[in-house]
């Protein structure tokens, strides 16, 4: 197979790689959403208590998005970190095959 | 005191060492800027890489690396000083300067944050927490000068959660060692790995969450500037000469998106991770056990007492 074949092939898979990873984003912005129409109705329910409510939500929320930022975190390393190291190696097995 | 009186404002020696504290503030940030203008390759286009690496010292096993994250956050320390040092520099009883109002205000807000948080076991936490968090917000603020924010390396984030971690241990171990392992298997044996996974996770969790944060929006900033470009040219392309060229998207909107991803998630992740290490920590202290030991201890000393007695 020719090696910028499969250079490409690779490149293409991580960039597959990386956009399933992202469908982890589904998780905190659901959780997000729950958390934010909850805090609109205690703030609703109760005004007074509005700045407690405020901080506390960017706090839940904060840690709540943080499995999306571990998704991020794979999707970025296998855009930006992988192809170097990948195609280096599978140049290094080509050369070593012929 | 005895001797207190306010300080000459005015005097040459007080303003020579504000002047001097303040030099303390900037020249790392500068030397920094300085560094990495030297250090960084002449390149066209958007390259978004690593913390680069200064020099590396040989060592037997593998060389130390001097990266550019580990000297961004030696300065922001050393910045941090000397921002302590001018806010309580000519400190008196009856505060005449506004620096002193100021750095009462930061202590009492974090003495205050400490308390509520941790209880009166703790309160004397506050510098430890002051630090860090001011270290980690500090850390993340300093991309806004252009440098390499020192909180998108994993490295740093890692060393703080270690020294985290070992404090949460240092604390779940008061109440025995023989405890926190019975503590393990606590509510039946087989849960023991997901226990001990547990036990780990925490300081990985914080390390990774406050890191990813931080690189993303780096990385989010690196792209956002080109892809705008792109996309005002695409608008303005059909104009002849210059005025087609003109980026005009990119003028505002990168600054804008900055204050979300730079400024307020990295105050925001500052606060988080000074939080839940105060959670953590205090958290961790097994305070039945450790009094059941305490008065175990006590009365095998008044049993030797007695006995020699």
């Amino acid at each position: 197979m020719d090696i910028s074949m499969a250079v490409g092939l690779m490149l293409g898979l991580l960039g597959l790689g990386a956009g399933i990873a992202m469908i982890a984003g589904i998780g905190p912005g659901i959780g997000e959403g729950n958390a934010v129409a909850k805090a609109v109705e205690a703030i609703g329910r109760q005004p007074e208590s509005k700045g407690d409510v405020t901080s506390t939500l960017i706090m839940g929320c904060a840690i709540a998005e943080t499995t999306g930022l571990y998704a991020l975190i794979v999707a970025i390393l296998l855009i930006f970190v992988a192809p170097g190291s990948f195609v280096g190696l599978l140049k290094d097995t080509v050369k070593e095959l012929k | 005191m005895t001797d207190d009186h306010a300080p000459d404002v005015k005097s040459t020696r007080f303003r020579m060492i504000d002047y001097g504290c303040i030099a303390m503030m900037i020249l790392p940030l500068v030397a920094c800027m300085i560094l990495k203008v030297l250090f960084t390759p002449a390149s066209e286009g958007v390259h978004i890489t690593g913390a680069m690496i200064y020099f590396e010292i040989p060592a037997p096993m593998m060389p130390i690396i001097i990266s550019e994250s580990q000297v961004n956050s030696w300065a922001v320390m050393i910045s941090i000083l000397g921002l302590c040092l001018y806010l309580t520099h000519g400190l008196t009883e009856k505060a005449v300067c506004k620096r002193q109002l100021a750095a009462e205000w930061i202590v009492e807000k974090c003495r205050k944050l400490v308390h509520d948080n941790m209880g009166d076991y703790f309160s004397a936490w506050s510098p430890f927490i002051a630090a860090i968090m001011g270290l980690s917000a500090f850390s993340s603020l300093s991309c806004l000068l252009g440098l390499y924010a020192p909180t998108s390396d994993v490295n740093i984030t890692v060393g703080w959660a270690i020294l985290v971690f070992f404090l949460i241990m240092y604390y779940k171990f008061r109440g025995g060692l023989w405890n926190y392992f019975v503590g393990l298997f606590k509510p039946i044996p087989f849960f023991a790995p997901i226990n001990l996974i547990g036990e780990i996770a925490t300081p990985v969790s914080m390390a990774f969450r406050h890191y990813g944060n931080v690189l993303s929006g780096a990385v989010i900033s690196a792209l956002i500037g080109p892809a705008l470009g792109g996309l005002s040219k695409l608008v303005l392309g059909w104009l002849p000469g210059v005025l087609g060229e003109i980026p005009f998207l990119r003028i505002g909107i990168p600054a804008a998106l900055s204050i979300y991803f730079d400024v307020f998630s990295g105050l925001m992740q500052a606060f988080i991770f000074a939080m839940l290490t105060m959670l953590n920590v205090s958290g961790a202290v097994p305070w039945d056990e450790w009094n059941a030991r305490k008065e175990k201890r006590k009365a095998r000393k008044t049993k030797l007492e007695k006995t020699a007695a």
